[in-house]
């Protein structure tokens, strides 16, 4: 409860994510109930508005966003060569301060019903919505917005400030990259969806005109405002799935990502563009055909940078080695569904097109397959990938093979009809259809396919269950490129015993491997020094001799042990007791806190106070806000006599599935 | 809201003195104060979508509203605004006063900066109630709530500026400030410098401009 160590918090939050990931799924489960059959009465109109609502803001706000912080926050330090991040007791805030805004929208259910406004809350319908439905969104939403922010801010400085000595921009890995551009459109991007949420705050508590049209209000003020948030919201929610994407595909294709500096500047330029083209959410509402024009211009241009990206992956895989591992067929599966999902977008930036489809379910086909079949698909590869580095254990491919295909089976049967339903007109957020419509069939077909990929989430929670008892595999099993695979896994508290010296674009690969006449990748007989030293260290760590041979790879299991196999590593292993001579780099952990938790308990409390309207609670919430927040600052940040911490890691490793502390 | 938690941050966090506890940083500058950076970035789009509604909503009241230009005095906010400016020059002088060791007189100068900002604060107080009793209210007019929204949040962040300052006079008093520590004088000036400057182009754009 009060670790402020960024790898527990980046499990944490993957954890909390996952959980809200199968209610999420649960409640689209449930919408496809009721959409199953016509005239179906599982649901009532008032349910089904509640629960698309809650789905749908569960899936960005409490999924997608989350599990991309998760990775971020692991991955990011050991990626740059950092201890932590920049602020370790921010970053436990910001956790804490996100599973505090998660459960306050969903005490909603219990509390007189769940929002039930759509993810996009349009204004002015959400100004007088009766109940206090639309307030917990609204202030479940201000709570997140903190959450993101916090998290932002710390990873930017991270990334900026925290390098390794050598790690130049333009050798930090493309996760690194994508992470990056993503935080800084979360750090531009939330202060306006604050203002708006804060201005419908105002209308729904205090009686304010921002929304009301009576008084003259500008019906679009909330559009502007959402969508200049909202479509960056989609590159966040996407870019971070594209840069684990960029991981996977050269590991497993044994080749350097094609392309690297475009990859990256069109990652950065799909930043930049991703502000100028939020109205084309709105070419429906009629803005005038000048906006119109150029928003849809606008919109086409971004296909370009996501085009050179899904060129640069193709041509990664091109002539490569392929290994059909789990990661791999998840990164496959992004790159195809993602592209089907871009195209059906570029139909929309089509003006014509796109005022007859918005509002049907081919509108919900395309962001379904840009946001499953996207960020999901990615996202679940990195887990696949990842995993032996979080808990030094491999998933089995076996379960990972059939959950890929399950999934990808079960997602083209359920979205592939929407865009036919879209086509023939079904529109979107009605909970219920007649007979005779024509629209029986492809529902029903939808229907079967959201069980096919909930079967296909069940399959993923029996191979993490099975995972706990497999044996611990060397530290570097996919034989990757980039620095966390370096250490132990998982790794130490303080992830690098000496913080690493970087001399090149995949670094790590680069220390194991050199060119030979025909400039063909051969393995490096006289690894440079310090990487002797780690791999020797690392011995102490790992039972690498228990290990399967790591899928795939040939010879791939003797690699990873020539290393390993030897001795103490005496000249780098020793920081614990002795730190004179020359060993200078002490290892200064900071220590755990209680009061991230303490302070974020206090947001809640605040926006009961101010929905209820009752000043005592929202006294108390602000100054329990203000007054930890004050402790906190005078706690010190490491305790001074603290012991150093002991260098080999244990290896008994608790299951990360069953969450941490 | 998240404000005092960043600029309290940097105290603690992992700035303490003598910075041993991490290689020095890639850019040379402190995590504390690219991240005071950032938040600031951050904070001028806050501003900006703020400044946003009320030019849109400007002159769009019905016909015989009551206008801004009837509710402003103009020699009053012009004072306040003057208090405002003077409290970033003795803010300066107080991140100048502990640089050179000076404890004493900067506290003083921290709270002459405080005293200042509450001044403002109270005077702007002062000025909605005024506002009220001639018939503006948030709900009144669009008139009303754009203006209330924008220097409203003005208010708030010159409000936690204030007692930021005062956490900083208690940490001194407390010898938790140290020389060595002035960059947290630093941050919470970047942030009032913020505050300030962003008061000029409201009261340019609120009160000036018909
Ligand atoms: C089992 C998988 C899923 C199924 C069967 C499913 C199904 C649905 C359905 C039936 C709707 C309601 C459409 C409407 O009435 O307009 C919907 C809305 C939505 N879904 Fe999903 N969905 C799934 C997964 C996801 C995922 C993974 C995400 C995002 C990462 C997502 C994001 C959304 C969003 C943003 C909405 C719009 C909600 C709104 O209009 O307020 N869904 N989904
Ligand atoms: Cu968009």
């Amino acid at each position: 409860m009060t670790t402020v160590d960024h790898k527990k918090i980046g499990i944490m939050y993957s954890v909390t994510a996952f959980i809200f990931f199968i209610i999420g799924g649960v409640e689209a489960l449930m919408l496809r109930v009721q959409l199953g059959t016509p005239d179906s009465t599982f649901l009532s109109a008032e349910a089904y508005n509640q629960i698309f609502t809650m789905h749908g803001t569960t899936m960005i706000f409490l999924v997608v966003m989350p599990l991309s912080a998760g990775l971020a926050n692991y991955l990011l330090p050991l990626m740059v060569g950092a201890r932590d991040v920049a602020f370790p007791r921010l970053n436990a805030f910001g956790f804490w301060v996100f599973l505090a805004g998660g459960l306050f929208m969903y005490s909603s259910f219990f509390l007189g019903g769940a929002p039930n406004g759509g993810w996009f809350g349009y204004a002015p319908l959400s100004r007088l919505t009766p109940g206090h439905n639309m307030d917990y969104w609204v202030f479940g939403l201000q709570i997140l917005g903190i959450a993101s922010l916090t998290g932002a801010i710390n990873l930017i400085v991270t990334v900026i400030n925290l390098r390794a000595p050598g790690m130049t921009l333009f050798r930090m890995p493309i996760f690194v990259w994508m992470s990056l551009v993503a935080q800084f459109l979360l750090l531009f991007a939330l202060p306006v969806i604050t203002v708006a949420l804060f201005l419908l705050m105002f209308d729904r508590q205090f009686g304010a005109n921002f929304f009301n049209a009576q008084a003259g209000a500008d019906p679009l003020l909330w559009q502007h405002l959402f969508w200049l948030f909202g479509h960056p919201e989609v590159y966040i929610l996407i870019l971070p799935a594209m840069g684990v994407v960029s991981e996977i595909l050269p590991v497993f294709s044994r080749k350097p990502l094609f392309g690297y500096q475009v990859m990256v500047i069109s990652g950065i330029a799909i930043g930049f563009i991703g502000w100028g083209v939020w109205a084309h959410h709105m070419f429906a509402t009629g803005i005038g055909p000048v906006a119109t024009s150029a928003f849809s211009a606008s919109t086409m241009f971004i296909a370009v940078p996501t085009g050179v990206k899904i060129f640069n992956w193709l041509s990664t895989m091109w002539k490569g080695k392929i290994r059909a591992t789990s990661p791999m067929l998840f990164a496959v599966g992004f790159v195809t569904m993602f592209t089907i999902g871009g195209l059906s977008g570029v139909t929309h930036a089509i003006v014509p097109h796109d005022t007859q489809q918005t509002d049907t379910y081919y509108i919900v086909a395309h962001f379904h397959y840009v946001l499953f079949g996207g960020s999901i698909f990615g996202l679940f590869g990195g887990i696949y990938y990842w995993w032996p580095k979080f808990t030094g254990k491999l998933l089995s491919e076996t379960l990972g093979k059939w959950q890929f295909w399950l999934m990808l089976a079960g997602f083209n049967l359920t979205f592939g009809p929407f865009h036919i339903l879209g086509l023939q007109g079904m529109p979107r957020r009605v909970y219920t259809y007649p007979d005779g419509m024509g629209w029986n069939f492809w529902n029903m077909a939808a229907t079967v396919g959201s069980f096919m990929i909930a079967l296909a989430v069940l399959v993923f929670m029996v191979n993490v269950w099975k995972a706990r008892k497999s044996p611990l595999v060397p530290e570097d099993p996919w034989d990757s490129r980039t620095l966390e695979w370096s250490i132990p896994s998982p790794p130490p508290e303080y992830n690098f015993a000496k913080i690493p010296v970087v001399t090149a674009r995949d670094d790590w690969w680069h220390q194991k491997y050199e060119e030979d006449e025909n400039g063909r990748a051969v393995r490096r007989k006289e690894m440079a020094p310090d990487v002797v030293a780690l791999l020797g260290r690392r011995s102490s760590a790992v039972a690498v001799a228990d290990g399967p041979p790591p899928p795939g790879g040939e010879g791939a299991g003797d690699e990873a042990t020539t290393g390993t196999g030897s001795g103490e590593g005496d000249d780098t292993g020793d920081h614990t007791g002795d730190h004179t001579g020359d060993h200078t780099e002490h290892i200064h952990m900071p220590s755990p806190s209680y009061w991230p938790l303490v302070s974020s308990l206090g947001l809640p409390v605040l926006s009961y106070g101010l929905i209820y309207q009752y000043l005592p609670v929202s006294v108390l919430g602000g100054l329990w806000i203000l007054g930890s927040l004050y402790a906190w600052a005078l706690e010190p940040s490491t305790a001074p006599e603290e012991p150093e911490p002991e260098l080999s890691s244990s290896t008994e490793l608790a299951p990360v599935s069953q969450g941490t502390d | 809201m998240a404000a005092p938690t960043k600029t309290e941050e940097h105290g603690a966090a992992h700035g303490d003195a003598g910075g041993a506890n991490h290689p020095p940083s890639t850019t040379g500058l402190s995590n504390e104060k690219v991240a005071m950076w950032a938040f600031l970035g951050s904070e001028c789009l806050l501003f900006g979508a703020l400044i946003s509604v009320y030019l849109l909503y400007k002159g769009q009241d019905p016909e015989g509203a009551i206008t801004p230009h009837d509710v402003y005095d103009i020699p009053f906010t012009s004072v306040s605004t003057f208090v405002l400016l003077m409290s970033s020059l003795t803010m300066v002088l107080a991140l100048a006063a502990i640089q050179r060791g000076e404890h004493r007189r900067c506290r003083v100068w921290l709270l002459t900066t405080a005293a200042l900002g509450a001044t403002f604060v109270g005077g702007q107080a002062y000025e909605f109630t005024v506002f009220i009793q001639e018939g503006v209210t948030l709900s009144s007019s669009l008139f009303g709530s754009s203006f209330y929204a924008l220097t409203g949040f003005h208010g708030v962040h010159v409000t936690l500026g204030v007692l930021m300052l005062l956490s900083l006079y208690s940490l001194s008093m407390k010898g938790k400030l140290p020389k060595e520590r002035a960059e947290s004088v630093e941050l919470v000036g970047l942030y009032w410098h913020f505050v300030d400057i962003v008061w000029i182009v409201l009261f340019t754009l609120v009160y000036l401009i018909k």
